[in-house]
């Protein structure tokens, strides 16, 4: 079972993640609404995947990464931004995401993603 | 603007609702409208844009139809919270995905919120002029405002 923190500003966001991210899969350890709280979490809470928006108050998600990564360079994360543009991806992809997603997405979008991260596992 | 930076956001609203559990939406012609009061309607989420481009896109609707948006995605929540969330969440959606074609220098900023009247923004370029895309979904009415310099 993998241990999954869900970092978005929106609640509706966050609830839809946890309903449709595979429960047999993933245990949704925590969720943060800005970077700052997920920095702390990853700490307290100890997830090896990430779902990641971009777009957030205080501490946006590419600025999150970097620190998420700094702090555990295992973590897996996985980015989902309404951001579709390519430079927005390959940014986020070099400071240390491993797959990205654009909203809106569908259940299935999800999970596949999601299995894109710990299949090697 | 330009009408091909219109069609981005039109293309983008079609795309968003056909995430939903009903994805016939219609998208109207969009209009030149003097103030956002015109088309106003319960709640707005506004996004502000900077960066290469500057100006704002207002996501307003009734409660309504962003209740049985909620609801269209499985969620049971259909709080004022959720209600205020969701709006903002839908144009931050809208505006983000216009990043595809408009580029990195198309900045967005976290959704601000309001209920009635949206909130005088101090983003709308001076003297720039605000579209009005109306939207059909379900039974309900809705928009999306935008003004781009």
């Amino acid at each position: 079972m993998h241990r999954l923190m869900i970092v978005d500003d929106s609640k509706l966001i966050r609830h839809k993640i946890a309903r449709q991210s595979d429960q047999k899969l993933f245990d949704v350890v925590c969720s943060a609404a800005n970077g700052e709280e997920a920095v702390d979490m990853l700490k307290q809470f100890n997830p090896d995947v990430v779902t990641m928006d971009l777009t957030m108050p205080m501490l946006d998600g590419i600025e999150c990464i970097k620190q998420l990564v700094e702090i555990d360079d295992t973590v897996k994360i996985l980015v989902i931004s309404a951001l579709n543009d390519k430079a927005t991806g390959m940014e986020a992809l070099e400071e240390g995401a491993m797959g990205f997603i654009t909203k809106p997405f569908n259940e299935n979008d999800l999970r596949i993603a999601l299995m894109d991260m710990v299949i090697e596992d | 603007m330009m009408e091909n930076q219109l069609k981005i956001f039109i293309d983008g609203i079609v795309n968003y609702f056909h995430h939903t559990n009903d994805s016939s939406v219609f998208v109207g012609s969009p209009y030149l409208i003097n103030d956002l009061d015109e088309i106003s309607s319960d709640y707005t989420g506004s996004i502000a844009i900077s960066g290469s481009y500057e100006g704002a896109c207002h996501f307003t609707a009734p409660s309504a139809l962003v209740r049985h948006l909620i609801l269209s995605f499985g969620e049971t929540d259909t709080s004022e919270s959720m209600i205020s969330d969701t709006v903002g969440e839908v144009a931050n959606t809208l505006s983000g995905n216009a990043r595809q074609k408009l580029g990195k220098g198309f900045n967005i900023s976290t959704p601000t919120i309001s209920k009635g009247r949206p909130c005088d923004t101090p983003t709308r370029a001076d003297h720039s002029r605000i579209y009005a895309i109306p939207i059909s979904w379900k039974s309900y009415k809705a928009a999306l405002g935008i003004h781009l310099n």
